[in-house]
């Protein structure tokens, strides 16, 4: 009878290895899937219990902050409700995370922060994030919205000296704080108008005559123009074999190009951009950002990346400028296939105002461990020098005529220069539908601060009329 | 040196993993904790000593490692459920102190346990009584769609877990009988015995099946089921029997599965854990989808003791860690490589449990031990492999390391008989 004993035991030993070849599997062979599934929350349910670090405006106004609960679990709340309701994003157990509270959630929660946290537990203490400080400035935010009242669109500004975003507005806009409930949560997200959706950094709109300020950058710096360079501004003139209209069917005859940037004139334009073609084109919109997600601190899927969007195949994707189905002079006067964030053209304003070097946008300044030190400090970087600084001094000249005397007028500030542009993309020329833009940077001399303005699809709305009192609100707010 | 004597060394190790363990979870949780929580531990050490006393007089020759083993196990158990909530822990260690006293019982009482033999049908039908017990009104307990709780009173337990024995025992008994029988007569050159003899043990097939519909729990019966049919084919030596057994088992189980909802919804939980349906279904696999991220979460090494994450506030993320999940809170917390070196320790049980059968010199003795090794090993097999999606998760405890009263002392008896059997036999061999 020893046989088969021994047999039924080599056979449990088979079962047992099952066992150990399973518990390997979950552990180790699957286990990054596993984690990345989307029911398991154990991640986000451990970080109910850790005090998560606060998220504040530069003039430490609390944004987000974790409130203790009975349980000993913590919960978030947004004491300003929706002021930076995609900017901030959100932190629940149910929908998960989103903005900056996604993007520093290993800031926030402590986890990244190493051995002082590691020292924390070993002393018994409660596992404690890191708050987070951002340049953000509430009023001229609060200006922002009041200035959209309602209208969909977005408006964002920085200091074009160190990229620090100071103004990140997308209307409509929501309060976080609901998200606590599932309910809600999908509400919000299948809302008309998008709220969830942030603007500045994923809203891609065609961007018009704002984008004039690239080619005007492109064709100067390039040495193929000078402001002074005068082109056939005639309405009509024919680009890629069909012909181009200016607003209001307007001949300008021979005129220099400072003049054609403060009547944004297209015909000239989009000769120029001819002129200076596909592949120089294409090098500067790269040194401005255009071609990738525009580069901000937060999420990748918050992100889009401005450029020249064909359909290929039924999908639309972004091409190089180089591409076949790229119209080079309609695309030099922001139209074709172009589609641009408003965070990018901020950008755009903001290498010109910084005689030419683009700074890196950033919302965060820094986090600050429980014991008050710097855990993390967000350096200003250079993100890439656009033009050289004479350029940039005559693209300023240029874009301040445009509020002094051409289409901006409505932004100019009583005692400060003003340099900026306007743009009208048609969306729908039946029906007269516009998305009015302006980009401006302020004080001229001095820049210390670099807007972009978009409204979605006004009936009949300009950039000079709507966009542009709209960036004059929150820049004089800005540099109050 | 002695056995005795390599059994009190062997006792150890177990001794440091309980003083580590519970030190470990004091200093961590010292504040959550009270002092008295440490007597709870010192209750554990002394039981240890009182087992072996009882052993070395009453059973100077039995093997001297089962006793050891099963001590590692169990401070394992006591750790790991101390530091998931100190009130469970003080009542396994009140559980181990019942399952001592059922442990010194059956060695005293059974000085010669084969006087079992002679009260094999009152013990067969005395367990399937015990069996049926969940599904009498007013004293039956329904848990996850399985029937098998019975409460009177304030005292509950799993009369599923006593069975167990019982079945055991009767069939270790009437195979010795019958084993002649069964392959002596052979029919068109297979074996084919006749319809008396084959009789009872349709019979356990049956019964193996009525526990799939009555008591609803496809765990215990394959673990019941398995460990008759290890009994068949050691007591026979023809491999027909359980195939054929396992055929018949396969086919019932799969035609339950496809008819009883609740055996049903277990399977296609298993097979399809993430499926939004079943996750979000009550009593569906969510429980099964937890236990492998708490895995995954565990990683090669663990994420260290005491780290799991078991509740958030009040609400429960791995349902029953201290019972059903408590492997998959093992492999959370030391990893792979805690989980496999736990299937060691059972993998060293059940083999010295083989060796006694191996080593036992009568018949019913050899049967009765490899049908109580079998069932034990079917047991980690059946809640082991359910957590970790092997088959289909149903509600049986890990022997000595989950919580739950029924299950230790049931255990303890078998480790009992194990070393009777043992003891008679080494002393016989020595001779």
């Amino acid at each position: 009878m020893n046989k088969p004993i021994i047999r039924v035991f080599a056979v449990l030993l088979l079962l047992f290895g099952l066992l150990a070849y399973f518990t390997t599997r979950w552990t180790v062979l699957d286990r990054a899937d596993l984690q990345a599934n989307p029911q398991n929350k154990r991640e986000l349910l451990a970080e109910q219990k850790i005090e998560r670090g606060s998220i504040s405006a530069e003039n430490g106004t609390l944004l987000a902050r974790s409130l203790r609960r009975g349980d000993g679990t913590y919960a978030r709340r947004y004491p300003e409700n929706g002021l930076f309701a995609q900017t901030v994003g959100y932190s629940f157990l149910n929908p998960g995370t989103a903005g900056l509270e996604r993007f520093y959630n290993g800031q926030l929660t402590g986890r990244t922060a190493g051995l002082d946290q590691t020292l924390r537990k070993l002393q018994g203490k409660r596992q404690q994030g890191n708050d987070l400080r951002t340049a953000l400035d509430p009023q001229s935010q609060q200006i922002a919205l009041d200035q959209l009242a309602g209208r969909p669109g977005a408006v964002v500004a920085l200091d074009p000296r160190n990229g620090r975003v100071k103004v990140m507005a997308s209307v409509p806009s929501y309060d976080p704080n609901v998200l606590r409930s599932a309910r809600q949560t999908a509400v919000l997200n299948s809302a008309p108008g998008a709220p969830l959706l942030n603007r500045t950094t994923a809203g891609l709109y065609p961007p018009g005559s704002i984008f004039k300020v690239v080619t005007a950058a492109a064709a100067i710096d390039s040495g193929l123009f000078e402001p002074t360079s005068t082109v056939n501004g005639s309405n009509g003139v024919e680009i890629s074999g069909v012909p181009l209209n200016n607003a209001g069917r307007k001949d300008f005859g021979q005129i220099d190009l400072t003049t054609a940037l403060t009547q944004s004139v297209n015909t000239v334009w989009a000769q120029v951009g001819e002129r200076v073609g596909k592949r120089r084109m294409s090098r500067y919109m790269k040194r401005f950002g255009f071609g990738r997600p525009v580069p901000v601190d937060l999420p990748g899927d918050e992100r889009l990346a401005s450029g020249e969007y064909c359909s290929t195949d039924g999908r639309r994707k972004i091409v190089d400028l180089t591409d076949s189905c790229v119209d080079i002079g309609r695309t030099a006067i922001g139209q074709d296939k172009l589609l641009t964030t408003p965070l990018q053209m901020a950008m755009v304003a903001s290498a010109v105002a910084n005689r030419g070097v683009l700074m890196r946008p950033g919302i965060a300044t820094r986090t600050v461990d429980p014991d008050g030190r710097t855990a993390y400090e967000n350096t200003p970087q250079q993100f890439s020098r656009v033009m050289s600084p004479a350029t940039a001094d005559k693209l300023t000249a240029m874009m301040t005529k445009v509020v002094q005397e051409g289409t901006g007028t409505g932004a100019a500030l009583s005692g400060i220069d003003v340099a900026g542009k306007t743009g009208t993309a048609e969306l729908d020329v039946i029906n007269n539908i516009t998305q009015p833009w302006f980009i401006a940077f302020a004080p001229a001399d001095d820049p210390q601060i670099a807007i972009a303005v978009t409204i979605e699809r006004t009936v009949g709305g300009f950039g000079g009329t709507d966009a542009a009192p709209i960036a004059k609100a929150v820049m004089e707010s800005l540099l109050r | 040196m002695s056995a005795r004597n390599r059994e009190l060394l062997g006792l150890a190790p177990a001794s440091l993993l309980i003083v580590a363990g519970f030190g470990a979870v004091f200093l961590q949780e010292g504040a959550r904790l009270g002092n008295l929580s440490l007597t709870y531990g010192a209750i554990f050490l002394g039981l240890c000593l009182a087992a072996h006393i009882i052993v070395r007089i009453r059973l100077p020759d039995a093997d001297p490692y089962l006793l050891p083993i099963v001590a590692v196990l169990a401070s394992i158990g006591l750790v790991v459920i101390y530091r998931l909530n100190a009130t469970l822990a003080r009542d396994q260690a009140q559980w181990f102190v019942v399952g001592l006293i059922a442990f010194a019982a059956t060695i005293v009482l059974l000085r010669d346990y084969r006087v079992l033999e002679r009260y094999r049908y009152l013990i067969a039908a005395g367990s399937l009584l015990l069996l049926l017990l969940p599904r009498v009104p007013g004293i039956g307990q329904q848990a996850n769609g399985a029937y098998l709780g019975v409460s009177i009173g304030s005292l509950s337990f799993q009369p599923a877990e006593f069975a167990k024995i019982g079945i055991i025992i009767f069939l270790a008994s009437y195979l010795r009988d019958t084993r002649a029988l069964l392959v002596s007569r052979k029919r068109f050159g297979i074996t084919l015995p006749r319809l008396k003899h084959i009789g009872p043990l349709l019979l356990v097939w049956g019964l193996a099946m009525l526990m799939l519909v009555f008591i609803r729990d496809l765990g215990s019966s394959l673990m019941f089921f398995g460990g008759f049919l290890a009994m068949l084919y050691v007591a026979t030596d023809r491999l027909i029997f359980p195939v054929v057994g396992f055929g018949l088992f396969s086919a019932g189980a799969w035609f339950f599965a496809t008819t009883v909802a609740h055996v049903g919804d277990r399977v296609s939980a298993w097979q399809d854990p993430f499926d939004p349906k079943l996750y979000e279904q009550i009593g569906g696999s969510y429980q099964i989808a937890q236990s492998l991220f708490a895995q995954a979460d565990g990683g090669l090494w663990g994420q260290g003791f005491g780290e799991a994450l078991i509740s958030v506030g009040d609400s429960p993320i791995l349902p029953a860690a201290q019972t059903d999940l408590i492997y998959a809170v093992i492999v959370n917390e030391l990893g792979l490589i805690g989980g496999i070196a736990l299937l060691l320790v059972y993998v060293l049980m059940i083999e010295r449990g083989f060796r006694i059968a191996v080593v036992a010199r009568d018949s019913f003795s050899k049967l009765l031990a490899t049908g109580l090794t079998t069932v034990v090993a079917l047991q980690v097999f059946v809640i082991v492999g359910g957590v970790t999606k092997v088959i289909p998760l149903t509600g049986v405890t890990l022997p000595f390391v989950s919580y739950g009263g029924s299950s230790i002392v049931t255990n303890f008896v078998i480790v009992a008989l194990l070393l009777l059997i043992s003891d008679r036999a080494r002393r016989e061999a020595r001779r």
